[in-house]
């Protein structure tokens, strides 16, 4: 079922105009705006539409609608209902009004005696075999055959329904062989063979949309059906889980359990997915305040219309049993918490940080700002810190995962951010990813990739495991190179080498464009025959050769656009690997224009925003070093306080000054750094040592475990805000429901800073935005009323570009000219001996997100209910070990036990986890080694050893005890409650 | 597991170990000492500068150079 609010216009718009248009784009009419426009009647009026526009969209677009069934706007069309049948002046016959092209002149009858009849004689044969229980359908309501039943005026069937059927159980007493049974193996939606119409919508949206492939049309004619996969049921197929056939059903075939348990939504309000960087917008169909379904967003600008199984479908931690809604405190960690109201929850908070201030220094706290919240929660975070608590001791989450592209790319490129937007990929030849997984991390991105991919678009993959683009239906990527974790700046060095030494720069870009003492520099850096795919080859593990083609075929392949994820980041040579991404870049001349670039994957839904916020203990809001004399002025005028000059600490800086006995104080906003940080008993050690940690969050996470104040968050369906996703794209958050503990998390911090002494009086999250559009440069075009009017910006949005900025650095860098970095290859310390013989590597799966706070409290757990350790055969083997043993995992940190899985997408001597669970403790056995730049965790490379075990490890039991006892000093809130 | 200054002293080295591909290896120190003002809490370079007055660690001569120059 499509979008209670949405119009289907039946076919896509024609693609170069979609393509070429970013931003400003509302409904599907303005769309067409751009191309060559082509005039023809239909129904005697006149009509201007762009060329390749099907007669259908062109009718449906002058609000003369037609009736169709098989057709929708976000796929191809198919022609095979003949229900959409018109009339053309001088052609003859009766064409299908969808997959027929306007013509100039062209004169078009859409509704007639004889159009109506043959429209008659097809619905009748539809509903023949259709069961005719309409008023208690879960569709009823916005059922298209319905509503084609009453277009066409059909009253009777002439047919009956004893004969052959897809409808009943029983036929004539005896099992009726067509009868398929209801599917209710997905948790989330249910597929009715009984009302199918074999429109094969749903079978072309798996393909087209999502590019899974896992439904097919089995038989043929009267016989034909869907099936998912090898006619096996939902779960057990090949499906993703994403939605996009549910959407496209027309009937009641494919329906949300949770449209079938709750009936239709009588409104909808767009929003924005608070789960990954794609940033997909949506429309949450609400009843009241209770969501019916999210329903991925047409008009979205990163998605169109599509969606994955989280922000589709997994929103049920929103409001699961673990929430918690009051405000709670305690003196001690091994306290009772104690339920009480915000103010005594705020003035405690306050009252402990000021004590401590007192006691300690000003600089003895500070905050983390979260990458889940808004951009104005963050900025009011961070203004908390410097303004409030007087230091700079801010940081995010951002840290551990994305920092070194923030740097990386400001040194070379002169912005902390992606150059590209999504519908670039449409226009790559050669597309290069590397250490990123987006069929998992990012899987809308992912389908428009496999898109492009399947148009004919050669793909190189740079990855040690062999992630599922590498291989999947008619896409096989041309270069897999399968490098050894730790080498990526040996590789990307190599990689240059090749360009550099075989004449493949584009030389005139590189003069016009970069600062040419360093591009000569560089260029004599990598051209050392040191750095030949031959020389590199021992350490990197990639077949010289391999490399060399792959270096060819991005230099001299047509655009070519890098895709890099995690894989690149977190390492000790993080920074070190994005500088070397974009030297590739800029030396190719692959930068600039659509279809090229370099495109981080960031991880969160709020990475990109919560840095561009000022989330970094040394820069404002808008990447401004703290020492940046002229934009301290600005905020100290417009903050009216002192600020300081100096950076202040990182993460990993403070859980170090807390063992120091220096930092004390530690404001948390939606972060959960016991878990997601590296050395998981370093972290406990640092927070352990603290004097008042405050927690504000949905659940009693792992830093809550170790919280002595804990402040109850709001979801993104309960307040207002933006989120900016990995193109830079500001999309609109919007409030659809009441905060269920009564206060948005910005109020929380608003409270906080004026019981610090440090007032604030926002009364709307717009107000907060208006101040960041008049502090930050790249800003200055951004309001809540700009975003209502085009639906999303790109920053940089100014005078410049008032309607953003799709693509960066077109006529020059933003830095000037492009500067080369020279990038020595430097081994991690973390190294493989006899002790520690295996690699291990970390990330993570399609239905979980990150820690999995979230997702963990969704039926998604039904695809993923526990981290494994995958191996590969021999390694396994020579060890023991079986698919599905206890293993257990040790590194120079720590130790825990994970069953095993043992798989060929590993390579000899790697090791790969996820850490969505907090019990499997994967990083109690990751390291403290960090990028040189910004100390981003080095999770993708620890030497363990494993082992076949029986029992869990010293540490999940510790883990188990501390956690079953926090658990029960949470309850034994409720019975203080009680009594 | 505690806060010792040796992890100070691990990643001033792990900066330096960028930085001395710089050929003129003025430039290479200016890069470290402009990479610890502009990242490093005032607090960490004064504890690294203390633990190398106070005896000898194993550090890279550029970044010693550097050090001097806070
Ligand atoms: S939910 Fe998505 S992956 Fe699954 S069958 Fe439908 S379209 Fe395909
Ligand atoms: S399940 Fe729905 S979309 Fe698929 S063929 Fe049947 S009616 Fe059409
Ligand atoms: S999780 Fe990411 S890809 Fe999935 S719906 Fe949300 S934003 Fe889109
Ligand atoms: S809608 Fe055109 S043939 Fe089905």
């Amino acid at each position: 079922m499509l979008s209670i609010v949405e119009k289907d216009f039946g076919t896509p718009a024609p693609r170069p105009a979609r393509l070429w248009k970013n931003v400003g784009m509302r409904s599907g009419g303005d769309v067409d705006v751009a191309a060559k426009l082509v005039t023809l009647t239909i129904d005697g009026r006149e009509i201007s539409v762009s060329e390749g526009t099907s007669v259908m969209r062109a009718a449906a677009l002058n609000d003369i609608n037609i009736p169709k069934l098989c057709a929708t706007e976000t796929l191809d069309a198919f022609g095979s209902c003949r229900l959409c049948l018109v009339q053309i002046d001088g052609v003859r016959g009766y064409p299908a009004s969808c997959t027929t092209p306007v013509a100039p002149g062209m004169k078009v009858t859409t509704q007639n005696a004889k159009l109506a009849e043959l429209r008659l004689g097809v619905m009748e044969l539809y509903i023949s075999d259709h069961p005719l229980d309409c008023l208690t359908c879960p569709a009823n309501g916005h059922c298209e055959l319905q509503d084609m039943a009453g277009a066409v005026g059909l009253r009777e069937v002439r047919y009956g329904y004893d004969g052959d059927n897809h409808v009943y159980a029983k036929q004539g007493g005896e099992a009726n062989p067509r009868f398929v049974a209801k599917d209710e193996s997905n948790p989330y939606f249910t597929f009715d063979p009984s009302k199918c119409i074999v429109c094969s919508r749903c079978v072309r949206a798996c393909d087209e949309q999502q590019g899974t492939l896992a439904l097919t049309i089995q038989g043929r004619g009267f016989d034909s059906k869907v099936s998912a996969s090898q006619a096996e049921d939902f779960l057990d197929s090949e499906c993703v889980s994403c939605g996009a056939c549910v959407q496209a059903c027309p009937t009641a075939t494919l329906s949300e359990k949770s449209l079938i348990s709750m009936g239709q939504a009588e409104h909808s309000i767009t929003t924005t997915c608070a789960y990954c960087g794609v940033g997909c917008s949506f429309r949450a169909e609400m009843k009241g305040e209770e969501v019916v379904r999210m329903v991925p967003n047409k008009d979205g600008h990163a998605n169109h219309g599509h969606s994955c199984v989280k922000g589709r479908f997994a929103i049920g931690y929103a409001t699961h049993t673990d929430r918690i809604y009051k405000p709670m405190i305690r003196a001690k960690i091994t306290d009772p918490w104690r339920e009480v109201s915000w103010e005594e929850a705020i003035g405690y908070a306050a009252s402990e940080f000021k004590r401590i201030q007192a006691k300690y220094g000003r600089d003895s706290i500070g905050g983390i700002t979260s990458s889940r919240c808004t951009n104005e929660e963050t900025y009011l975070v961070q203004k908390l810190v410097r303004a409030g608590f007087g230091n700079n001791n801010v940081d995010t989450c951002a840290r551990v995962c994305h920092s070194p592209t923030g740097y990386g790319l400001k040194q070379t490129l002169g912005e902390s951010a992606g150059t590209q937007n999504f519908d670039s990929v449409m226009q790559a030849d050669v597309i290069m990813v590397i250490g990123a997984n987006p069929t998992d991390g990012h899987p809308v991105f992912a389908s428009q990739m496999k898109r492009r991919l399947r148009e004919g678009a050669k793909l190189i993959v740079a990855d040690p495991r062999r992630i599922d683009l590498v291989r999947t239906p008619h896409i096989e990527a041309q270069q897999h190179l399968k490098l050894r974790p730790g080498t990526n700046v040996a590789l990307i060095n190599s990689l240059a080498h090749v360009i550099v030494t075989e004449g493949l720069v584009k030389e005139d870009f590189v003069r016009e464009r970069c600062e040419i003492e360093s591009f000569d520099k560089w260029r004599h850096f990598v051209g050392d025959a040191l750095h030949s795919p031959e020389a590199m080859e021992a350490v990197t593990g990639v077949p010289a050769a391999q490399v060399r083609a792959a270096a060819r075929l991005y230099a001299t392949g047509g655009n070519g656009a890098i895709y890099y994820g995690l894989g690149v980041t977190e390492h000790s040579q993080g920074s070190t690997m994005v500088m070397g991404i974009a030297n590739l870049a800029m030396a190719t001349g692959n930068i600039g224009r659509e279809g090229v670039g370099v495109n981080p994957l960031r991880g969160q839904n709020n990475v990109q925003g919560s840095c561009d916020m000022g989330s970094f203990p040394h820069e404002f809001p808008g990447y401004r070093h703290v020492s940046d004399n002229a934009a301290r002025d600005l905020l100290e005028n417009a903050w009216g306080v002192n600020l300081l000059n100096e950076p202040g600490l990182r993460i990993p800086n403070m859980f170090e000054a807390a063992l120091d006995g220096e930092f004390l104080g530690l404001y948390i906003e939606g972060e959960d750094i016991a878990q997601s940080d590296p050395n998981t008993q370093h972290v406990t050690a640092a927070l352990t040592a603290m004097e008042c940690i405050i927690v504000q969050d949905l659940f009693l996470n792992e830093s809550a475990k170790f919280a002595h104040v804990f402040l109850p968050g709001s979801s993104f369906l309960e307040k207002d805000g933006t989120f900016t996703n990995a193109e830079r794209r500001i999309s609109p958050v919007r409030k659809v429901m009441k905060p269920k503990s009564g206060y948005a998390d910005w109020e929380i911090t608003q409270l906080l800073s004026n019981a610090m002494g440090y007032p604030m009086h926002y009364t709307h999250p717009s107000e907060i935005m208006d101040e960041i559009a008049a502090l930050t440069p790249t800003f200055t075009g951004v309001s809540f009323a700009r975003l209502d009017e085009l639906g999303s910006i790109q920053w940089p949005c100014n005078e410049q570009h008032p309607e953003g900025t799709p693509t960066m650095h077109i006529d020059e860098f933003v830095r000037g000219k492009g500067r080369f970095m020279v990038t020595e290859y430097v081994p991690t310390s973390e190294k493989v001996n006899a002790k520690f013989p295996l690699i291990l590597t970390t990330g993570r799966i399609l239905s979980q997100y990150n820690v999995g706070a979230q997702t963990r409290r969704t039926e998604n757990v039904t695809w993923h209910s526990e981290d494994r350790l995958e191996l590969h055969p021999s390694d396994a083997e020579t060890r023991g070990i079986k698919d599905g043993d206890w293993c257990g995992i040790a590194s120079r940190a720590g130790e825990t036990v994970l069953r095993a899985s043992v798989t060929e997408r590993v390579q000899p001597g790697v090791v790969y986890t996820t850490f969505h669970f907090p019990e499997s403790g994967a990083n109690v056995i990751t390291t403290d080694n960090s990028d040189w730049a910004t100390n981003c965790p080095e999770y993708k490379v620890t030497a363990v050893e494993v082992t076949r075990v029986s029992q869990p490890s010293e540490w999940q039991k510790r883990y188990r005890e501390f956690s079953e006892r926090q658990q029960e000093l949470l309850e034994a809130r409720d019975a203080a409650d009680a009594r | 597991m505690n806060a010792s200054p040796d992890h100070l002293v691990q990643m001033v080295n792990d900066i330096a170990g960028f930085f001395d591909a710089e050929p003129d290896h003025d430039a290479a120190i200016a890069g470290i000492e402009n990479h610890l003002r502009k990242f490093w809490d005032p607090r960490m370079r004064r504890k690294l500068i203390a633990h190398l007055q106070g005896g000898v660690a194993e550090i890279a001569p550029s970044a010693r150079a550097a050090i001097a120059r806070l």
